[in-house]
């Protein structure tokens, strides 16, 4: 299959690739995974007093798509609320890095991980 | 008809493979294009069409993932096609880790002996949950049936890492 040339520059140069300490009071984790493909998927943000995300890390075990999904986030979270960060939707994800219908399933996957990392901050506050 | 009617097996999670072979070929032979050289292209139609079905019944109850996941289908709950979200940080934390391992694993002064720790390490975590899973199954107990499919789609993670072992098998030690 024939990835996007965005899918690929994400893919070979991925974006804030690594973790935060996960016990760090400011860093809120998203563990998800993709049962259909096995695809696993960490995102990790580290949030300000004012829930402000300051910087975003990910790592991510899956194919192109996956990869490419979780880093594009990663950028599109940086700076954001935390509540506008919970509005990113999968749809946008799959249509700027114009994904294939079979690979929709992992731009679900980067949706579920900031909405799983929020709810980690919240749990935690 | 369900595949284990198709085959003549008793509904049950333990399949006789041998048995399965053996009815496979039956099965295959009578629908065999030779036998309807002569017949009507509706007839044609239709030996064709249970050819497919025999070989999808055939590898459904082969593969124990797939035959524990038609099984759950046969249970009414369908997850072949869904594109939902495990959410299970405990679980998901560990199959992080153990694909981290693998990485190591590469880089291993004894990668063979690091891959075959890792091998055996996800088998018994598979034959654990096909444990859990078989009884399930097999008494189609509707109460754990949800139960039963996040066992399920925890199992089609191990299977994965097992590919991913055995591609890195393939990679190290091809020549």
């Amino acid at each position: 299959m024939a990835y996007s040339e965005k899918v690929i520059d994400h893919y070979e140069n991925p974006r804030n690739v690594g973790s935060f300490d996960k016990n760090d009071p400011s860093v809120a984790t998203g563990m998800v995974g993709a049962p259909a493909c096995g695809d696993v998927m960490k995102l990790q943000l580290k949030i300000s007093d004012e829930g402000v995300i300051e910087d975003a890390k990910f790592k991510t075990y899956g194919c192109g798509s996956a990869i490419a999904s979780s880093s594009l986030v990663t950028e599109w979270v940086k700076g954001k609320t935390i509540d506008e960060a919970q509005t990113i939707k999968n749809t946008a994800i799959a249509e700027e890095l114009a994904l294939p219908p079979v690979k929709i399933h992992c731009s679900i996957l980067a949706e579920d991980a900031i909405k799983a990392a929020i709810e980690d901050y919240k749990s935690k506050q | 008809m369900t595949y284990f009617e198709l085959f003549q097996l008793p509904y049950g999670f333990a399949v006789d493979l041998g048995a399965l072979t053996i009815t496979y070929r039956d099965l295959q032979k009578a629908v065999h294009p030779d036998n309807f050289a002569n017949a009507s292209s509706h007839e044609q139609l239709m030996a064709v069409q249970k050819t497919a079905e025999i070989n999808d019944a055939l590898a459904t109850l082969k593969h124990p993932l797939r035959r524990a996941e038609y099984m759950l289908h046969l249970m009414g709950v369908d997850i072949r096609a869904e594109q939902q979200t495990l959410q299970d940080p405990a679980f998901l934390m560990a199959q992080m880790e153990l694909r981290e391992a693998l990485d190591d694993a590469r880089h291993a002064d004894d990668p063979d002996a690091a891959l075959a720790t890792l091998t055996s390490q996800t088998q018994s975590d598979i034959d654990q949950y096909f444990n859990d899973l078989t009884p399930i199954l097999d008494a189609q107990d509707q109460a754990n049936a949800e139960n039963a499919a996040d066992f399920i789609r925890k199992l089609k993670f191990l299977y994965k890492f097992l590919d991913e072992i055995e591609r890195l098998e393939d990679e190290l030690f091809s020549d």
